[in-house]
């Protein structure tokens, strides 16, 4: 059985944001970018599903600019046998990537494609679920639990409700929660084997997939502050207040 | 042209958050018609039909729509699609799984999690967790929308007499099967929808001290929740969560306990209407939020807290 994970390489998670003066976006020069936390939950699941006998073979594919390729390359240091860079210049809607992740499932035919099921840039959580249906392959979405049965994965789910649990044939597409598994760090030792793996490149114009953007984006704010509160000096200093200026006990 | 709305359900109730997504809806054009996609609810497409914004109610009855599956939703909304200029649904854990699918087949680029319609193809939608908003424009010929129900008002939900129109079910997938459900149950109020939350962190240090936070919400009548670091070492269940990848709370009063405020929860909960932080360290960021900061060991601040809730005979319920 073979994987393919998609990673996306976002600004890191710890790093607050800074909107640009000009209203176009936010700041991205000189902060420090990582791997989309949910997406190193895919690569690890789908290493731990290789360790485990299940699969042969694991490709990390991402679509992004030249340096995406280091999450590509830190997914090779975790486990990944090889990867794929989809080179693109400017940022992508969700609807691209799934049309261009298509295109490289025809080519390298996965039994199960996985990935983080939401990036922390965008917060858009439509990738997986389009490239489900542009293949029309099952979705299992918000994964905290995948067991791999014979020719089906039974995926848990997690809901608004608690949890669900679903059967989906394979070949099928599952985005993945932080709660699915524990990622690992890489090794130093496998950080260095990670540089002799190989990384194909291809240009997305090459791919003939209409990326064009169908969205405009005609501002970027930040949202209202909120005015300073206080600190309360008691607990019944804390009551008071709430009863009595904020009035909503 | 008009909107269709994909109402969630149970098959005996309507879920709150299709009544928040009806207002929104209600915004982009008034013509605003309800799929329901179900099996034996009668009852749910008679309680959408009284809802007074919505204008007619497509019934889709038959027994493959006993369970959601976004798979079986999809070619049930694709059937009705070409009629309507807007589909839309709640940005909740349903409309997030079930809309991308959709959009992705009508070739749409789908606009997530919207908090404010400016004009039938602009919308305003937070980004980076909440930490920027971007207005966006669809052009699209076709729009598919989620919609953040906390951003909107509930709908009224009495006083319409939509008509409901029956209509045939489509294709069913082979390849996803409904296996089960554990839904917790609870007499306490919605965590969306609840108007007091009372959130536990980390600083619980244990599940069993969770019942800290249970007794307090007892006598507010609050929700639960949870930041992540809670959910993660297992003190409390996965629905509990608030925050970037959790659940959008904003109720009138939003009580953070042992939690310190992390990015990722701070998308989950800042726009509450009043926030309590009570945290033993004074530097934690969720006091930069708070409008009123206990900085105490909420081992004591909690007991204390309850007695002096017991001295007052004024919660509203």
């Amino acid at each position: 059985m073979k994987i393919l994970v998609a990673v996306k390489r976002v600004i890191d998670y710890n790093v607050q944001i800074r909107v640009k003066e000009d209203g176009s976006g936010v700041v991205t020069d000189n902060v420090k970018m990582s791997t989309n936390p949910p997406d190193d939950n895919a690569i690890e699941e789908a290493v731990k599903i290789k360790e485990a006998g299940k699969a042969s073979e694991i490709i990390a594919v991402t679509v992004g600019e030249e340096k995406a390729q280091e999450t590509v390359r830190k997914a090779l240091a975790v486990g990944a046998d090889r990867g794929i860079h989809i080179k693109v210049d400017s940022v992508l809607e969700p609807l691209a990537v799934s049309k261009i992740l298509k295109k490289i499932v025809e080519k390298e035919n996965p039994d199960l494609v996985f990935m983080g099921k939401q990036a922390i840039d965008d917060d858009c959580n439509q990738t997986g679920q389009m490239l489900a249906a542009h293949l029309n392959w099952p979705q299992a979405t918000f994964a905290s639990k995948i067991e791999v049965k014979e020719n089906s994965l039974e995926v848990t789910r997690e809901v608004d409700e608690g949890l669900e649990t679903i059967e989906v044939n394979t070949p099928a597409i599952v985005t993945c929660d932080l709660r699915l598994n524990e990622p690992r760090y890489a090794s130093l030792p496998n950080i260095m084997k990670a540089k002799k793996k190989p990384i194909e490149q291809i240009n997305a114009s090459d791919l003939g997939v209409d990326t064009n953007p169908r969205i405009e984006h005609i501002k970027i704010e930040e949202p209202p502050k909120r005015k300073a509160g206080i600190k309360v000096a008691s607990v019944e200093e804390l009551v008071q207040k709430l009863k009595n200026e904020a009035k909503v006990i | 042209m008009s909107v269709l709305l994909i109402a969630e359900h149970n098959n005996k109730e309507v879920k709150s958050f299709t009544l928040n997504a009806i207002t929104a809806a209600s915004q982009i054009d008034q013509d605003l018609h309800v799929l329901l996609i179900g099996h034996n609810a009668d009852d749910v497409a008679k309680s959408l039909s009284e809802v007074p914004l919505v204008k007619k109610v497509l019934h889709m009855d038959n027994e493959i729509y006993e369970n959601y599956i976004a798979e079986n939703y999809t070619s049930a909304i694709l059937k009705h699609a070409d009629k309507y200029s807007h589909i839309v649904c709640s940005a909740n854990t349903f409309g997030k799984n079930l809309m991308p699918r959709i959009a992705a087949l009508l070739d749409i680029s789908q606009v997530s999690d919207i908090i404010k319609v400016i004009a039938p193809d602009t919308f305003l939608r937070p980004i980076y967790a909440g930490n920027a908003f971007a207005t966006v424009k669809s052009n699209d010929d076709k729009k598919c929308i989620t919609i953040r129900p906390t951003s909107f008002e509930a709908a009224e939900t009495t006083g319409g007499s939509a008509e409901i129109e029956k209509v045939d079910a489509a294709d069913k997938t082979e390849n996803t099967k409904f296996v089960n459900r554990e839904e917790i149950k609870s007499d306490r109020p919605e965590l969306g929808t609840a108007r007091i939350v009372i959130s536990g962190g980390r600083g619980l240090q244990s599940g069993e001290n969770f019942k800290l936070i249970t007794d307090v919400a007892d006598k507010l009548n609050a929700a639960i929740g949870a930041s992540r670091a809670a959910v993660d070492a297992g003190y409390i269940t996965n629905e509990h969560q608030v925050g970037q990848t959790g659940k959008v709370v904003v109720p009138d009063l939003y009580i953070a306990v042992g939690i310190s405020g992390a990015i990722q929860h701070l998308a989950g909960m800042k726009e509450s209407k009043v926030i309590v932080a009570i945290n033993k360290d004074g530097e934690a960021p969720i006091f930069s939020v708070a409008d009123y900061g206990l900085e105490a060991d909420l081992f004591e601040a909690l007991p204390q807290f309850l007695e002096e809730l017991n001295k007052l005979n004024t919660i509203q319920k």
